[in-house]
């Protein structure tokens, strides 16, 4: 397997869904090439900076005129 | 280099009493709906920000989706996720916004798969953990500005597949596009937003 090779299946080997002996070719590959590594490692790491990163949290104000568009909505008996 | 899924351990996107509440809302519990809505409020705000990239359009894309997901409740026959289908709901109107606000804008349908060169031009060191040299507001801001400079079409796969875990089909569901797409449109995503820390993150220091 060559770079492009690694750039083309590098989001199905972070989410382990390769075909095992594409992986195993796919890991011999990074063994050898210290730039597509950097690039695999990076990419697993921009996800998971991005899945740790608290969320923002939903206005106040925008939950309130939600409830009050549901209420109209839903009639007066809802909560 | 081992091959781990880079996802967090904490998704519990159904609660197992889920069934029950849709139900209940089906057959007229308005509290079971708002019990609905406050468990995905929050997810459909910042997936309409995600794709409409203002304030003001994502509160409404919301707001229209969860009406309109009431109003049409009893034609989810749950086969699929409620989140799913409400995914698809409020794709469509935060389109619709963003279509209104910037008219060649493309649709979801459109493809963005080229076939440019994907391999990355930058690569500079990290270091072990780029994140941790920054305060959490500067990260922030760091990571918003990388999201919002990334096309629409793929910011919304990469939400829903990184940050919500939907799996590729159901990501494909939601959005009415194929699982061929999805994983091109994911993989752009993650390149692109990687380029655009290494800006930042490259050499290892702020500066």
């Amino acid at each position: 397997m060559n770079c492009d090779g690694v750039i083309r299946e590098l989001s199905n080997f972070l989410d382990g869904e390769l075909d095992p002996a594409v992986q195993r070719e796919l890991e011999r590959h990074l063994g050898d090439c210290g730039e597509c590594a950097l690039i695999v490692d990076q990419t697993k790491k921009t996800v998971q900076i991005f899945c740790d990163s608290e969320p923002v949290e939903l206005p106040a104000e925008v939950r309130s005129r939600l409830r009050e568009a549901l209420r109209r909505k839903m009639g007066p008996s809802s909560a | 280099m081992s091959a781990t899924t880079p996802k967090r351990m904490t998704s519990a996107i159904v609660r197992e009493d889920e069934p029950a509440l849709i139900a209940a809302a089906k057959a007229g519990d308005a509290r079971a709906f708002e019990e609905i809505v406050s468990r995905y409020e929050g997810k459909i705000f910042r997936l309409a920000q995600n794709i409409t990239r203002n304030t003001e359009d994502a509160e409404d894309a919301m707001q229209e989706a969860f009406l309109k997901s009431y109003a049409h409740l009893q034609e989810f026959q749950g086969d699929s996720r409620f989140y799913t289908w409400l995914v698809r709901i409020a794709v469509n109107e935060a389109l619709m916004r963003l279509r209104k606000r910037r008219p060649n804008q493309v649709s979801l349908d459109e493809p963005v798969e080229t076939e440019d060169d994907l391999m990355p031009r930058e690569v500079q060191d990290w270091g072990p953990s780029p994140d941790k040299q920054y305060a959490q507001t500067e990260l922030r801001n760091i990571l918003s500005e990388a999201a919002e400079k990334l096309d629409p079409l793929l910011a919304v796969v990469f939400f829903l597949r990184d940050l919500e875990e939907l799996s590729t089909e159901e990501t494909a569901e939601a959005l009415g596009i194929s699982i061929s797409a999805v994983k091109s449109r994911l993989l752009r995503a993650r390149l692109k937003l990687r380029e655009r820390l290494d800006r930042h993150f490259g050499q290892g220091a702020p500066n």
